[in-house]
């Protein structure tokens, strides 16, 4: 999230769009319910089915699965057709004054530099006009025919309300209804609120869909202000705070990058990372890398992290590939290249799509260890549980470990929410029977290899010798340790660069922040962005006190919110060039003649002259971009993509099959199907009543949600002779499930140009362990493809068919 | 809003309870009725009168008050089959004293789907058509601040609080042949905290405290969605059973069958209302002697049978229909 849940309160009007926020985030949604009833606000939702969060809305939309960005460029058109932008905003804020290279281009659906052999584009063409100064050449009237405004303007020209109504399937009146509302929120004192999940993320081309809002958000003036910003809904607790602490095959703590191999050395890697500014006297935060990566290699190794050996960068793997990603990781299972798999604190046989090649894979493992607190059906997968698991479980020759952990009532530590808070909490029980800490799991295997390493030697390792353990107690590092150790600490004493006589933290002692990380090996830091959190004042994420001046929905002393305690990222942006707020009844930040003030930490420095110093500090430019330059696999600008699976031709381009730049293995490019095979589409989600494959183990949650259905439109059901309660076979080119038939008015076909698009959906929660009935999960139906980008798979939207069956499976 | 250990009733349910142990403040003498109890003294003192307002419009159908529900009353409500529909259990049991019922309706007026969502369950009606039944002395009791609750030590499990009670609440057990119901969390407000359900509601669409609170603040409600375009939003607190200690917030008001069957114009079964006049001594001499025979397991399964024909008129009620008048002796 920029904002935070409890921010939500201060908006005009949200919009519940690739998500379900009543469904999936109950608690948090409270606040939706505050800024309706006490400030009057309105909620807008677009879904393909009518949710319970549409229940409670003011205006409902449906769209077809798979075609969010169609919806968004054409709000984005009606905006600049109507005269609905901000133009302060967008004119100061963003890069629409830019100037892009001449030969940057689109056409047939896909932009310039499209390789289709090697389903990648040449992005040279992507990019500004840099100028003999250095910097990107800029028209501040927006008339330039290259600017990103212009360009822009004709990019979303095609998406009229009648294409959206023909791409989408949304009636042009609900179209045009909630272009009018959101509209309204291009006015300085209106805010708008994105409220996004899987909705959004699981499409070949999920992180486009996300931009595509972000921009409106931007052209809109709601990026940086109190009841605004683009607020993505985490799904599992601490999901946030696995993403930032870097628990992806190619990220370091705090959004660094694992080192490719084309970056062999450590010149190489920075050479890439220096994040010049693009404009003059622009802050580029990111200039600061050197200083967060050295700090993170002496966290790793301590004094074996040198200057001379460029801080032990030959002990960082170097990716052969992009990403090893899950996709890519089951892929190589089930090719037999992976040995060993360790599966800590997720449930794959239900959670990656293809449930066949996943068993597949699984069964060609050598060993498989799951550490979890559950009996998950990952670690079953060998056992035959009829219709629910038919595996011949005597050809299974994986060796299965099952290494049972706490869950999050049984230790102690901060979890990180969607907000960026991370709040500490204290173990409330006693792990049962003989469950350990995954701490304690971890320490034990690293130090038995680290004895196996000291005793029998091997190609390399010293990353695994040198590696700092210096734990009170070696066998079970603490929450305390590890999170002190994320802050950072001096290692030698830490003097103010204007004054070097002062020395703001003495050696030995925890750093204040990030803003005293040095890049000379004198402070230690594992995760820059955290910094802050357990400083010399003790432990910010313990804090509990719940005041909020002036009732701003701050709470700036409850927990820590990274980074550096600040409540709403880019929140210089709510005031304009003067540094007055767009909105006084909306306050965020003002400047007083010399410096930022207000009830936020500021976003930028607390001297930087509003008129000089653009808000967005992270971007080269100083400002946002509406043109993203060569930084996405799949385009500058968002294009409307149909799903792998689609029951629709692209309208721009009958040729092109999903995301034409989507990773795509050759075995499962044979397993997409055509509409002509199954052509009904579908989508999968999420019920309230339980969370995951977890809470199906509870028998409360078990009694309110107990059995695996799917949800079709009445018009379906009587075309294929359905009843309600029945039972339904679905299948799709992968697999087959059989579940209970909710037949309901909230799902209903949609008129998308001359065709008319049946739409069910299947919601997850069910397999064959716990105390709810057995059942299937959506992933046995589902394309093995992700996003372009990052490889999140397709779960929203995939074909299938269906029929009447009868009797239950056997199981 | 803190619990204050002065006050006779707590105020909000959204407060955390006092870390002090708290004596019970719901005792014998704030009864104000008993079930065949027609000697009961009168109470020592009045308590505040309390209330649970169930605003729908704000309710997300998370099922987070079954779930509390069933925690805090340690019930184990059994993992059913799916029917088709979101209602889990499929109805009220004994072991689920409060249900979500979901519909679905086509507006005719704006064109506009709606799926509408209620917290079905007891609605601790002032004039309670289940004491009035009940012919267990002391069965079912009110309190001074307006919960009606069932004392199952006194509990005979005859049915006839399902044939009295105008909502179709009470079920009886197929395990202990004794009804069930919410309390309305009597003994968590006995201690100064709130009903379980409002306590877990994430979005504050059940809210507790005083009648009059809640009676304001369902008013600031019924604005807010007349500003959105309910014309006819409105409070259910029907006067047919003397107003009710729990009551809804919904948008159409002018409508409340839409919500699953709440009934238009609820009221206490005429045959009821006859059944505590003098008839009422006879029938509880006829069931004590029964009682008193050896034929008390039978009584208990034959009675929820004779209670059939009751509930056949509180239908007939609920629909809104007139029953057919019949003798008091019959009863």
């Amino acid at each position: 999230m920029t904002n935070s849940w409890t921010d939500i309160k201060n908006t005009d009007l949200v919009v519940v769009m690739g998500g379900n926020a009543a469904e999936a985030h109950p608690c948090g949604f409270k606040w939706v319910t505050e800024a309706k009833a006490n400030r009057g606000a309105k909620l807008i939702v677009v879904d393909p089915r009518f949710t319970r969060t549409a229940s409670v809305a003011d205006y409902y939309a449906p769209i077809r699965p798979g075609s969010d960005i169609a919806f968004l460029m054409g709000l984005i058109n009606w905006m600049i057709q109507n005269d609905k932008v901000q133009w302060d905003y967008v004119r100061n804020f963003t890069n629409a004054g830019l100037i892009v290279r001449d030969d940057f281009g689109w056409n047939d659906g896909l932009f310039t530099g499209y390789d289709p052999e090697k389903r990648d584009y040449d992005k040279t063409s992507w990019d500004y006009v840099i100028g003999d100064d250095g910097f990107a050449q800029v028209d501040m009237t927006l008339e330039h025919p290259r600017c990103v405004w212009s360009l822009l303007k004709e990019h979303v020209s095609r998406y009229t309300p009648e294409l959206v109504e023909q791409v989408c399937g949304t009636p042009r009146d609900r179209f045009l209804k909630i272009a009018e509302m959101i509209g309204e929120c291009s006015a300085p004192d209106r805010t708008m609120t994105s409220m996004y999940a899987l909705g959004w993320t699981q499409h070949s081309k999920g992180a486009q869909n996300i931009r595509g809002m972000a921009m409106l958000q931007l052209i809109l003036g709601n990026i940086g202000v109190r009841g605004g910003g683009m607020n993505a809904l985490r799904g599992h607790s601490n999901i946030q705070g696995l993403t930032d602490i870097g628990l992806m095959s190619n990220l370091i703590p705090g959004y660094l990058n694992i080192p490719t191999e084309s970056e062999p050395d450590w010149q190489t890697y920075m050479s890439s990372r220096r994040f010049t500014p693009l404009r003059p006297g622009q802050t580029s935060y990111w200039q600061n890398y050197p200083k967060f990566m050295v700090s993170f290699m002496k966290a790793m190794w301590g004094d074996a992290a040198t200057a001379e050996n460029d801080w032990a960068y030959d002990y960082l793997p170097k990716l052969d590939v992009p990403t090893y990603d899950i996709l890519r990781m089951f892929e190589l299972m089930d090719a037999g290249q992976v040995n060993l798999y360790f599966c800590q604190g997720f449930n794959p046989l239900l959670s990656f799509p293809n449930r066949a090649k996943v068993t597949s894979a699984l069964s060609r493992l050598k060993l498989l260890v799951v550490m979890d607190p559950l009996a998950t059906e990952t670690a079953h997968f060998w056992e035959n549980h009829g219709a629910h698991n038919d595996v011949d479980t005597a050809s299974i020759q994986t060796e299965v470990l099952e290494l049972p952990s706490t869950c999050f009532a049984e230790d102690d530590g901060a979890l990180v929410n969607s907000g960026r808070w991370l709040q500490w909490h204290w173990s409330a029980a006693t792990p049962p029977g003989q469950a350990r800490h995954d701490t304690w799991i971890m320490a034990q295997i690293f130090l038995r290899v680290k004895k196996l390493y000291q005793e029998e030697g091997g190609v390399f390792p010293d990353p695994i010798l040198n590696l700092t353990w210096d734990y009170a107690d070696p066998d079970e590092p603490s929450p305390e340790e590890l999170a002190k150790e994320m802050n950072g600490r001096a290692l030698e004493d830490v003097r103010d660069p204007a004054d070097p006589t002062r020395v703001l933290t003495a050696r030995g002692k925890q750093l204040l922040n990030f803003s005293q990380y040095r890049d000379d090996g004198t402070t230690m830091g594992a995760c820059w962005i955290y910094s802050g959190c357990w400083n010399e004042e003790g432990n910010n994420m313990a804090r509990r006190d719940n005041t909020d001046p002036d009732d701003t929905g701050a709470y700036p002393n409850w927990t820590f919110s990274w980074p550096l305690n600040r409540r709403i990222l880019y929140n210089r942006a709510s005031a304009d060039m003067q540094g007055r707020p767009w909105d006084p009844s909306r306050k965020l930040l003002e400047w007083d003649g010399t410096k930022w003030t207000g009830y936020d930490v500021p976003d930028i420095a607390p001297t930087a002259r509003p008129e000089e110093v653009g808000p967005f500090i992270m971007n080269q430019e100083g400002v946002s971009r509406l043109f993203t330059r060569g930084m996405m696999r799949d385009g500058p600008f968002p294009t409307h993509m149909e799903p792998f699976e689609s029951p629709l031709a692209n309208v721009f381009n009958p040729q092109m099959r999903g995301n034409p730049v989507a990773r795509v293995f050759a075995s499962d490019a044979e397993q997409f199907a055509t509409s002509e095979e199954f052509p009904i589409a579908a989508t999968s989600y999420r019920l309230t009543e339980h969370f995951h494959y977890w809470t199906k183990h509870n028998r409360v949650n078990a009694a309110l949600q107990p059995e695996f259905f799917v949800e079709i439109s009445e018009e379906l059901a009587a075309e294929k002779g359905i009843q309600r309660g029945g039972w339904v076979r679905v299948w799709s080119k992968r697999g087959e499930v059989r579940a209970k038939a909710l037949v309901t008015g909230r799902l209903k076909p949609m008129q998308c140009g001359d065709k008319l698009v049946h739409v069910i959906g299947i919601p997850l929660h069910w397999g064959f362990m716990g105390a709810a009935r057995k059942g299937f999960g959506p992933n046995s139906l589902t394309p093995f493809v992700g996003d372009a980008n990052v490889e999140t798979p397709e779960f929203k939207a995939f074909l299938v068919n269906i029929e009447p069956a009868t009797g239950e499976a056997v199981s | 809003m803190t619990t204050d250990p002065n006050l006779d009733s707590p105020r909000t349910a959204v407060s955390n309870p006092p870390v002090q142990p708290t004596r019970a403040n719901l005792g014998p003498g704030d009864l104000i009725r008993s079930s065949a109890t027609p000697d009961l003294p009168p109470p020592t003192r009045q308590l505040t009168p309390v209330a649970k307002l169930i605003d729908v419009s704000k309710c997300i159908g998370c099922k987070a008050c079954q779930s509390a529900c069933a925690e805090w009353n340690d019930t184990y409500p059994e993992v059913e089959e799916n029917v088709g529909i979101y209602e889990n259990p499929h109805d009220l049991t004994p072991d689920m004293f409060t249900l979500m019922r979901f519909s679905e309706y086509e507006n005719p007026q704006t064109g506009d789907f709606e799926w509408l969502i209620r917290k079905d369950g007891c609605m601790h009606c002032a004039d309670p058509g289940c004491l009035k039944a009940c012919p267990a002395p002391g069965a079912i009791v009110q309190y001074s601040n307006g919960i009606v609750d069932f004392i199952h030590e006194n509990c005979i499990g005859c049915g006839y609080c399902v044939t009295g009670c105008p909502f179709d609440i009470p079920r009886i057990s197929k395990t202990d042949h004794l009804a069930y119901k919410c309390t309305l969390c009597s003994d968590r407000v006995a201690v100064g905290q709130g009903p379980a359900c409002a306590k877990a509601c994430p979005t504050q669409a059940i809210v507790f405290g005083t009648k009059e609170d809640m009676l304001a603040h369902a008013e600031t409600r019924v604005e807010d969605l007349k500003s959105r375009g309910y014309d006819n939003a409105g409070i259910y607190d029907p006067q047919g059973v003397g107003g009710a200690h729990v009551f809804y917030v919904l948008h159409h008001a002018d409508q409340p069958a839409l919500y699953s069957g709440l009934p238009e114009e609820p009221r206490i079964s005429s045959v009821v209302e006859g059944w505590k006049g003098p008839t009422k001594a006879l029938g509880l001499a006829a069931i004590g002697v029964a009682a008193v025979g050896s034929v008390l397991h039978g009584l208990m399964t034959r009675a929820n049978k004779v209670s059939a024909e009751d509930e056949t008129q509180a239908e007939q009620l609920v629909e809104g229909r007139e029953p057919p008048l019949r003798p008091e002796t019959e009863v």
